[in-house]
């Protein structure tokens, strides 16, 4: 019998029960919950009369719609009336049902995928869910972590459990190292340009290859959260030292000689040599570089040295279709270098970027630098709480604020604009984000989807740039 | 639950691929707390001409005129014909909210995105892959024909045009069961509360780290 791969180990060792049809009833070890996708869960839960199942398998903060800007006032502060109600009933909730929030002011607050592992809550070999389709970001620390709806929220508070079936085996192998200057956003952007966004759509993705052993935690997240935009709604890495390093001592992990048995038990967490795949893709990391969107789906990513696609050149009238009009609400014209985009707008931060180590290579690209003229705001949003207090311990934030960059408190931020941060109708933004969506950053708004460091560099020049060439400098 | 078994209505084509899920309903009307009046948000950005804000009351707003449910053809429409890809993009479960709450009862594609497909499900609504050929004909067919209907039988598996022409399509026993019969998943799932114990008792014993960690008392750090 063949061996078993990362996903069916995990898949498995959670399966309460297989129905004949292919459906399986999944137990889930943690829940994260913010305040979009839970008020609908929890006013079900009240109107059945349920509790929920597991209170400590359940963490709450709120990261969607907290403004950036100073909030000493609380929450009753929140300008936007309708955000202060589901901020307000996010606690509400939680402080009824006991569940462990961290609240907008509480210093660990930030954005879920950020504050889960930060926390040490998420944990290598258990199951992951969030309402929130970025939940494959836990799959770095080889966690089966997948988005879920809030009907299913619902569900998992009160049975523990997730109706669900076993997803495809896809296995991204990456191999090459990555140059100077390119990293793990540029490699998962050309990855799902080489997948479409549907590409991985029934699969669980696990990214593995002599690349990913040298990729940190940190990038493994930023790559595991963008599965989903390939279509697959996990994206998991093997365990290894790294990923051992970087749970120990947080403060949810196991400690002592729980850690020594979570430690034995963690082992076995990659899949075995013999595994078979149902689909395997090859990457070469070696010849990637910096990479940029052009248009409206995060697959219509090319690199800096390219031009934005010409139609003609193409002959799939669905293709045609979707370029002509990604080009006319992107503002672009066809065979148009990437270079000449114009920017207005810089955005850093997100759950895709905006970790230590993001904050870090954007601040080296920024220092000694100042903001172009031409752009009318730059922000830089940590992840967390505790991101932005190691930035700052690191006096990241000087660096940021003297070259003019605004340096904001942990949220979402522009990554969806639910909060006041958004772009004009018909600005460009340079954004570490995920999703380059019409209208996803605000309305009439066209992102480009960069690194942390790419988007430094653009803040700098006003335009695309190569980054590579600032560092050589 | 809703019950769906047999649905027939107008259809209104979404000709475009990948459309996603910011599409079907922007962020801004995400802040609602409740689960229904999403309907009148369904594709906001490019079924009005400016800019629409949570809350607010749509009668007035000034319609984009050529976008396909503002066109006078396809009102009443209650079967959404879309290309591939469909409703990919985030995990709001706003998107089949808002697709019911308009009045749609299923939407007819060559492909879905996994979230929204399940997410369907939970709101009685029907998602149905026919394959692109199929699709495309259908396309035509209701270009070509104002009042366009079809059929959807969710018990025999088949979507009927209106030459009597039948396309079967395939849905997961448990999915086709619930919806059928209206069931609460919650329901179902605690019909088996003592193999959930159970598992839970050995997961305990197993990985005695994941219980009890995170807790209020537990959370200094
Ligand atoms: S940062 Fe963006 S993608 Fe991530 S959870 Fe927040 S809104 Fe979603």
């Amino acid at each position: 019998m063949a061996g078993k791969t990362l996903y069916d180990k995990i898949f498995d060792a959670h399966l309460v029960r297989a129905n004949d049809d292919g459906s399986a009833l999944l137990y889930i070890d943690l829940q994260l919950l913010h305040e979009v996708t839970s008020p609908q869960a929890f006013a079900g839960l009240r109107l059945a009369g349920r509790k929920p199942w597991r209170i400590d398998a359940n963490l709450a903060t709120p990261d969607h719609n907290v403004p950036t800007t100073k909030r000493d006032g609380g929450v009753s502060k929140i300008v936007d009336p309708i955000s202060r109600i589901q901020v307000q009933t996010l606690d509400d909730n939680c402080d009824d049902f006991g569940i462990l929030e961290f609240k907008m002011n509480d210093h660990r607050q930030g954005i879920v995928h950020v504050v889960g592992p930060e926390q040490g809550a998420t944990l290598p070999g258990s199951t992951v869910v969030c309402g929130d389709s970025h939940t494959a970001t836990h799959g770095a620390f080889g966690a089966l972590a997948h988005g879920i709806g809030t009907s299913e929220v619902e569900h998992v508070l009160a049975t523990q459990c997730l109706i669900t079936r076993k997803m495809k085996n896809m296995l991204i192998k990456v191999e090459g190292e990555l140059g100077l200057g390119v990293t793990a956003k540029d490699l998962v952007l050309h990855i799902i340009g080489v997948l479409g966004t549907a590409g991985g759509t029934g699969y669980a993705i696990e990214f593995g290859g002599s690349t990913m052993k040298n990729i940190s935690m940190e990038g493994r997240m930023t790559i595991c959260n963008m599965a989903i935009e390939a279509g697959a709604r996990v994206g998991m890495v093997a365990v290894d030292q790294l990923t051992l390093d970087y749970v120990k001592g947080r403060p949810f992990a196991p400690k002592g000689e729980l850690w020594e048995l979570a430690e034995a038990a963690w082992a076995d967490l990659h899949s075995d040599s013999d595994a078979v795949f149902d689909t395997v893709v090859d990457i070469d990391a070696a010849n990637i570089i910096p990479q940029v969107t052009w248009g409206t789906s995060p697959e219509m990513v090319v690199a800096i040295d390219a031009q934005v696609p010409n139609p003609d050149n193409e002959t799939d009238p669905v293709k045609i279709d979707g370029i002509n009009r990604a080009l006319e609400y992107m503002g672009l014209s066809a065979d148009q270098a990437i270079t000449s985009i114009k920017l207005d707008r810089i955005f850093i931060g997100s759950c895709t970027n905006s970790r230590i180590e993001d904050m870090r290579d954007a601040a080296k690209v920024a220092k000694g630098r100042k903001v172009a003229a031409s752009i009318k705001e730059a922000i830089v949003v940590p992840g967390s709480g505790l991101v932005k207090a190691q930035a700052e311990a690191e006096g990241l934030d000087k660096i940021f604020e003297a070259a003019g960059f605004q340096w904001r408190e942990p949220g979402c931020s522009m990554c969806l604009a639910m909060n006041p941060d958004k772009l004009e109708p018909g600005e460009h933004c340079a954004s570490t984000s995920n999703r380059n969506f019409e209208g996803r950053q605000g309305n009439g708004g066209r992102t480009h989807l960069v690194s942390p460091a790419m988007a430094a560099a653009a803040a700098i020049s006003g335009n695309f740039v190569d980054v590579r060439e600032m560092m050589e400098q | 639950m809703k019950v769906f078994k047999q649905h027939k209505g107008i259809v209104a084509p979404m000709d475009r691929a990948n459309v996603d899920t910011d599409m079907i309903i922007p962020k801004q009307f995400l802040k609602s707390i409740k689960r229904s009046g999403f309907g009148v948000y369904l594709f906001d950005e490019i079924r009005y001409l400016d800019e629409g804000v949570a809350d607010q009351d749509c009668s007035n707003r000034p319609l984009n005129e050529e976008f396909v449910l503002n066109q006078s053809r396809y009102q009443g429409a209650s079967v959404l014909l879309a290309r591939v890809n469909f409703g990919c993009g985030s995990s709001r479960e706003h998107a089949p909210w808002a697709l019911e709450d308009y009045g749609f009862r299923t939407v007819i594609a060559p492909s879905f995105a996994d979230i929204f497909y399940n997410n369907c499900f939970k709101n009685g609504l029907l998602p149905v892959v026919l394959s692109e050929q199929i699709v495309e004909q259908l396309f035509s067919e209701c270009a070509a024909s104002e009042g366009y209907q079809l059929n959807v039988d969710l018990q025999r598996q088949v979507v009927v045009t209106p030459s009597g022409e039948e396309h079967s399509f395939e849905v997961e026993t448990f999915r086709k069961h619930c919806l059928l019969e209206g069931l609460d998943d919650i329901d179902l799932t605690l019909q088996n509360t003592d193999d959930i114990r159970s598992y839970e008792a050995q997961r305990k014993l197993a990985a005695p780290w994941l219980f009890g960690a995170i807790n209020p008392e537990n959370s200094v750090d």
